[in-house]
C-alpha cells in the first residue's frame, strides 16, 4: 500500500508557540488597586485622618462634608479613617492567614508528591477530614472558646487553608517530579533532601505564590464574613465586614454606609483574584511545553 | 457529458489563518462529478483532501474562509443559508468519517443515533423509524440487528462501528456519499469487506461517491475517476484506468513506484519519495512538488503550473514535463 | 463496577471515623467547664463535682469517646441539657430548613447557569461570550454577604417585593414560605452560578471540538438537538461533580445566610450550640453535617458511572 506519511498534519496547523498571555489594562489596574490599598494601610497612621475609633453622637450619620470626607457612620466615626484602618485589619489577616497556610500546607504538599505511598495517603486523607468540616463553623467555635482577636482570627483561618495550598504544592509535585531534571538529579544521587530543596521547591513556590494571591481574596471575605456577623475582628477596631454588618441597620437612611465598604472590599478582591489567576495561568508546571 | 454533473467544484480555495500566517490548505481546485459515478481523491498527509471535503459539506473550522463555489443539483452551497443547508444534509449528501470510534456519540445509543436522521429529515414517527433503522443495520451486514439499536458504540467491533456509521450515512437515501479514509482506522481483513458494501450500496441506490484516501491501493478498481492532490492542488485528474496506466505527474508515478508488488526481488530497497511536502504557509513560487521531482527544469520552480487536459479531455495534469507514454502501451 | 464501589467505601469509612474523633475533641478540648456553664450561678464546688461525675466528664478522653460512639452507631446521638431535645429532634426540626433553602439554591444557580453555559459555548469567543465569562468571574469575588445585602437593599427596601427576614414553614403556608426564601436563596444561587457556568461552559467547548458533532452536524440535525442531546450529556460529568459538591457544603455552611435572613436552620443552629455551650448539640450536628458532606462526595463518584456508560461496563 503506497502510505506515505510525510507531511504536516490534515489542514490545521500545529499548536502556535505558548503565546505570551496579555497583561492588558485590566490586570494593571487590579495591580495598580492593590498596590493603592497596600500603601494605605501602611502609612494610614502618617495620613492627616482623625481617628478612627473617636466617636461623636452629633454627628452621627452625617453625609460627605470637608470635616468628614465620607461621613461619619451610626456612632459618629469617621467613615473614611475607618475604611483606611479597615483595610489595615483586612490586610493583615488576608496576608498572614494564607502564609501559615501556604508553609505548612505547601510543605505537606512537597512531601507527600515526593514521597507516595502510605504517607501520601495519611496526608490526602486527614485534609479530606479537615474539609469536610464546613470552614465557618470550625473558625466559629474554635474562636468562641479562644476569645476573638486579631491574631486568633489568623490562626485559625490559616489552619484552615492548608488544605488547599496542600491539594496545589501536591498536583505541581506530582507534574514535576517525573520530569527529567529530576530523575538527572536521582541518578547523581543527590539526597532527598536536595532533590526537593534544590530541584522541586524552585519550580513548586510559582504556582504556589500565584495560588497565594487567590487565597488572600478569599480570606479577605472570610474575616469580612465573620467580623460582619461581629463574631471576627472586636470592636471597636474597624474592619470592613464589621462595617458593613453595622452598615446594615442604616440601609433604609444611610445606605453608604453598607456599601462604602462593600465596595471596597468586592474592588480589592477582584483585584486579587485577577491577578492571581492571570499569575496561575503563567505559572501553572500542567501548560509548560517541556 | 451530456447532462450537468450532479457536483461541481470551481475554483474553491480555503484560507486558514494561523499564527504563522496564512495557511492555503485548498488551491484552486476544480472538480466536478456525475450522479451515480465514484471519484477517489488521493494524497498524503496534510495535502488538502480532508480540507476539500470539508469544503464541500460545509463544515469548516470557524476561521477558515472559503472562496469559488460549490455546486450541486444546481445550488451553490457556499450561499446557501443555514437552514437550507441544514436540510440538505442527509437527504442530499451525508458523509462518513475516518474513525467510527470518535464520530460516534459515545453516550447515545445506536437506535438514537440512527433514528435521529430519519426523524429530523424523513419524518418518520417513532416505530417507523425503528423498523427502518432495523432494515438498514440488517442491510449493511450487522448481525442481530434489534438488540444492537440499544447498545452503545463502544460494546461493538471497530468494523461493525463503521457499519453503523455507513448506516447512519446511507438512511436518507442520499445522492452523493463522501467517504474520508473509511477503512484507515480498521483492521487490514476488514478493510475489504467496508469497501465492497460500499461498493454495493452505491450501485444500488445509485449513488454518487466519493472516497478520500491516502492509499492507492484503494481506489484501484474501485472507483471511476481518480484525482490526486498535492500541497492543496490538484495535480492529475483521470479515469481511473488511465490514471494507473498512462499517468501524467511524476508525483503520480513516484506514488504507483512506491507500492511494493509481489513480484519485486526480495530485499529490493523501496523507491520512497524523498524530501517532505512545502510548508503549506510559506507556499512555493513555482511547483510545489519540484523540490522532490525527478524531473524538475528551472522552468518549474519558478513559474506553477496549471491544470490542463492532455490528449484525452477526460484526463488533466498539472505539470511542465508529463511523462510520455508510447502509444502502443495499452490504453 | 462492584469493585469500583468496594474500593470507595473502603475508603469512606477512615475518613468517616477520623471525622467523629475530630468533632469529639473540639467539642471536648476547648476551654470552659462545662459542668460550671450549666449551672450557672448556682455552681458550688461540690455540685460541679457532682455534676461532671454525672455527666462522666471525669473520665478518660478516650473512655468518653468510645462511649459517645457507642450511643451513635446506636442511634443515640444526645440530648440537650439546654432544652432536653435529643439531637435528632432538634436535626429533625431545622433540616427541612436548610434543606430547602439549598436546594432552591442550587436549582436557581443551575437554571441561571446552565443556559448561560450552553449559549457562551455555542458562541464562544464571541462578544456576548466573553462578557459573560467576565461577570462570572466578578460574581465569584463578591462574598454572599455583599450580595445579601445588595438584594435586601434592592428587593426589601427600595422595591419591598419581599421581606427581609422571617419564615414560615412550607406545610403551613407555601405562597409565604416561599416569599421569605426567594431573597435568601438568590443570594446564594448568585455565588454558585459563576461556578457552574465555567465549569460547564469548558467541558462543552472541548465537546463541540469533538468528531461525533461534526457528524451530527454533517447529519443536518438542529442546533438545539445538537447542543442539549449530543453536546451536553458528555459535558455534564464536571458539574454533577461540582453541583454535588456544592449540595454537600451547603447543608452546614449556609450559616452567613442563614443569620441575615434569620432563618431557623442548621447553620444558626450550631452557631447558636456554640454560644450556649450546647457541646450535645453541637458535637452531633456536626457530626452530621460533616458525615453528610463525605458520603456526598461518595455518592457522586457513583454517579458518573451513570452518567459515562463506558464505566458502568467497565471501560473509560
Amino acid at each position: 500500500m503506497a502510505t506515505l506519511e510525510l507531511g504536516l498534519d490534515e489542514g490545521v496547523a500545529a499548536a502556535p508557540a505558548r503565546r505570551r498571555r496579555r497583561l492588558g489594562p485590566v490586570f494593571w489596574a487590579a495591580a495598580g488597586w492593590m498596590l493603592l490599598v497596600f500603601a494605605v494601610s501602611l502609612f494610614a497612621d502618617l495620613l492627616p485622618l482623625p481617628s478612627p475609633t473617636d466617636m461623636d453622637m452629633l454627628e452621627r450619620r452625617a453625609s460627605f462634608s470637608a470635616a468628614h470626607w465620607l461621613g461619619t457612620d451610626g456612632f459618629g466615626r469617621d467613615e473614611l479613617a475607618r475604611l483606611i484602618h479597615g483595610a489595615r485589619v483586612s490586610l493583615f489577616v488576608g496576608l498572614c492567614a494564607p502564609v501559615i497556610s501556604l508553609t505548612i500546607g505547601g510543605a505537606l504538599g512537597l512531601l507527600a508528591g515526593y514521597f507516595r505511598g502510605r504517607f501520601e495517603t495519611l496526608v490526602v486523607g486527614s485534609m479530606d477530614v479537615l474539609l469536610a468540616f464546613p470552614p465557618l463553623i470550625l473558625a466559629l467555635a474554635i474562636t468562641a472558646y479562644l476569645g476573638q482577636s486579631i491574631p486568633n482570627l489568623t490562626i485559625i483561618l490559616g489552619v484552615l487553608g492548608i488544605p488547599a495550598f496542600m491539594r496545589v504544592a501536591r498536583a505541581a509535585t506530582l507534574t514535576l517530579a517525573r520530569r527529567e531534571f529530576v530523575i538527572a538529579a536521582e541518578a547523581l544521587g543527590a539526597s532527598h533532601a536536595r532533590i526537593l530543596l534544590r530541584e522541586l521547591l524552585p519550580n513548586v513556590v510559582l504556582p504556589l505564590l500565584a495560588f497565594f494571591l487567590l487565597g488572600v481574596a478569599v480570606i479577605i471575605v472570610a474575616e469580612g464574613a465573620l467580623s460582619f456577623l461581629g463574631l471576627g475582628v472586636p470592636p471597636p477596631t474597624a474592619s470592613w465586614g464589621s462595617m458593613i454588618g453595622e452598615g446594615r441597620e442604616s440601609l433604609e437612611v444611610a445606605p453608604q454606609l453598607a456599601f462604602l465598604p462593600a465596595i471596597a472590599m468586592f474592588l480589592t478582591v477582584l483585584s486579587f483574584n485577577l491577578v492571581g489567576d492571570t499569575l496561575r495561568a503563567l505559572t501553572d508546571p500542567r501548560q509548560a511545553s517541556l | 457529458m451530456t447532462e450537468a454533473p450532479l457536483l461541481s467544484v470551481e475554483g474553491v480555495a480555503v484560507d486558514l489563518p494561523t499564527a504563522r500566517g496564512n495557511l492555503r490548505a485548498v488551491d484552486s481546485v476544480d472538480l466536478s462529478l456525475g450522479a451515480g459515478r465514484t471519484l477517489g481523491i488521493v494524497g498524503e498527509s496534510g495535502c488538502g483532501k480532508t480540507m476539500l471535503s470539508r469544503a464541500i459539506l460545509q463544515l469548516l473550522p470557524k476561521k477558515a474562509k472559503l472562496s469559488g463555489r460549490v455546486m450541486f443539483d444546481g445550488q451553490d452551497l457556499a450561499r446557501c443559508s443555514r437552514e437550507t443547508l441544514r436540510k440538505l444534509r442527509a437527504r442530499s449528501i451525508a458523509v462518513v468519517f475516518q474513525d467510527p470510534m470518535t464520530s460516534l456519540n459515545p453516550v447515545l445509543t445506536i437506535g438514537t443515533q440512527l433514528m435521529e436522521t430519519l426523524q429530523e429529515h424523513l419524518e418518520l414517527d417513532a416505530s417507523e423509524a425503528r423498523k427502518r433503522s432495523v432494515e438498514l443495520l440488517a442491510a449493511v451486514g450487522i448481525p442481530a440487528p434489534e438488540q444492537r439499536l440499544a447498545q452503545y458504540p463502544h460494546q461493538l467491533s471497530g468494523g461493525m462501528r463503521q457499519r453503523v456509521a455507513i448506516a447512519i450515512a446511507l438512511s436518507c437515501e442520499p445522492k452523493l456519499l463522501i467517504a474520508d479514509e473509511p477503512t484507515t482506522a480498521l483492521d487490514v481483513t476488514i478493510q475489504a469487506q467496508i469497501l465492497d458494501l460500499l461498493a454495493r450500496e452505491q450501485k444500488r441506490r445509485h449513488m454518487a461517491m466519493i472516497i478520500i484516501t491516502h492509499d492507492l491501493g484503494v481506489v484501484a478498481g474501485r472507483t471511476d475517476e481518480v484525482a490526486v492532490m498535492y500541497a492543496g492542488r490538484l495535480v492529475e485528474h483521470a479515469p481511473t484506468q488511465a490514471l494507473f496506466k498512462q499517468m501524467r505527474m511524476p508525483y503520480t508515478e513516484a506514488l504507483l513506484a512506491a507500492i511494493p508488488k509481489l513480484e519485486t526481488a526480495p530485499h529490493t530497497p523501496l523507491p520512497a519519495i524523498s524530501g517532505r511536502p512545502p510548508d503549506p504557509t510559506r507556499p512555493l513560487k513555482g511547483c510545489s512538488f519540484s523540490p522532490r521531482c525527478r524531473y524538475a527544469t528551472s522552468r518549474c520552480e519558478s513559474e506553477k503550473p496549471q491544470l490542463v487536459a492532455s490528449s484525452s479531455p477526460d484526463h488533466r495534469y498539472a505539470c511542465f514535463h508529463p511523462i510520455k507514454h508510447d502509444a502502443s502501451v495499452g490504453a | 463496577m462492584l469493585r469500583f464501589v468496594g474500593r470507595k467505601l473502603l475508603y469512606l469509612v477512615p475518613v468517616l471515623l477520623a471525622v467523629s474523633v475530630l468533632t469529639f475533641l473540639i467539642a471536648s478540648l476547648l476551654p470552659g467547664d462545662l459542668a460550671y456553664v450549666i449551672l450557672g450561678d448556682q455552681a458550688t464546688p461540690e455540685k460541679v463535682e457532682a455534676l461532671r461525675h454525672d455527666m462522666g466528664l471525669d473520665q478518660p478522653l478516650l473512655i468518653r469517646y468510645f462511649h459517645w460512639l457507642g450511643h451513635i452507631l446506636q442511634g443515640d446521638f444526645g440530648r440537650s441539657f439546654r432544652t432536653g431535645q435529643t439531637v435528632l429532634q432538634v436535626v429533625a426540626e431545622r433540616l427541612p430548613v436548610s434543606f430547602e433553602l439549598m436546594i432552591l439554591a442550587e436549582l436557581i444557580g443551575l437554571v441561571i447557569g446552565v443556559p448561560l453555559a450552553i449559549l457562551c459555548a455555542a458562541r464562544s469567543g464571541s462578544a456576548f461570550d466573553r462578557f459573560m465569562t467576565s461577570t462570572a468571574f466578578a460574581m465569584l469575588s463578591m462574598p454572599t454577604f455583599l450580595s445579601a445585602i445588595l438584594l435586601i437593599y434592592l428587593f426589601a427596601v427600595s422595591l419591598r417585593w419581599f421581606p427581609a427576614t422571617g419564615y414560615v414553614p412550607f406545610s403551613e403556608d407555601p405562597l409565604a414560605n416561599l416569599r421569605f426564601m426567594v431573597l435568601p436563596a438568590l443570594t446564594l444561587a448568585l455565588a454558585e452560578w459563576p461556578g457552574i457556568m465555567r465549569v460547564l461552559r469548558s467541558d462543552m467547548i472541548a465537546t463541540l471540538q469533538e468528531d461525533y458533532i461534526a457528524l451530527a452536524r454533517a447529519k443536518g440535525l438542529t442546533a438545539r438537538r445538537i447542543l442539549f442531546v449530543h453536546a451536553l450529556k458528555p459535558s455534564s460529568l464536571t458539574l454533577v461533580t461540582i453541583t454535588g459538591i456544592n449540595i454537600g457544603r451547603l447543608i452546614g455552611g449556609a450559616l452567613i445566610v442563614e443569620s441575615i435572613f434569620a432563618l431557623p436552620g442548621i447553620g444558626r443552629l450550631i452557631v447558636g450550640a456554640i454560644y450556649t455551650r450546647d457541646l450535645v448539640i453541637m458535637q452531633g450536628v456536626v457530626l452530621l453535617v460533616a458525615s453528610g458532606f463525605v458520603i456526598m462526595n461518595f455518592v457522586v463518584d457513583m454517579l458518573y458511572a451513570v452518567l459515562d456508560p463506558r464505566i458502568r461496563h467497565g471501560h473509560a
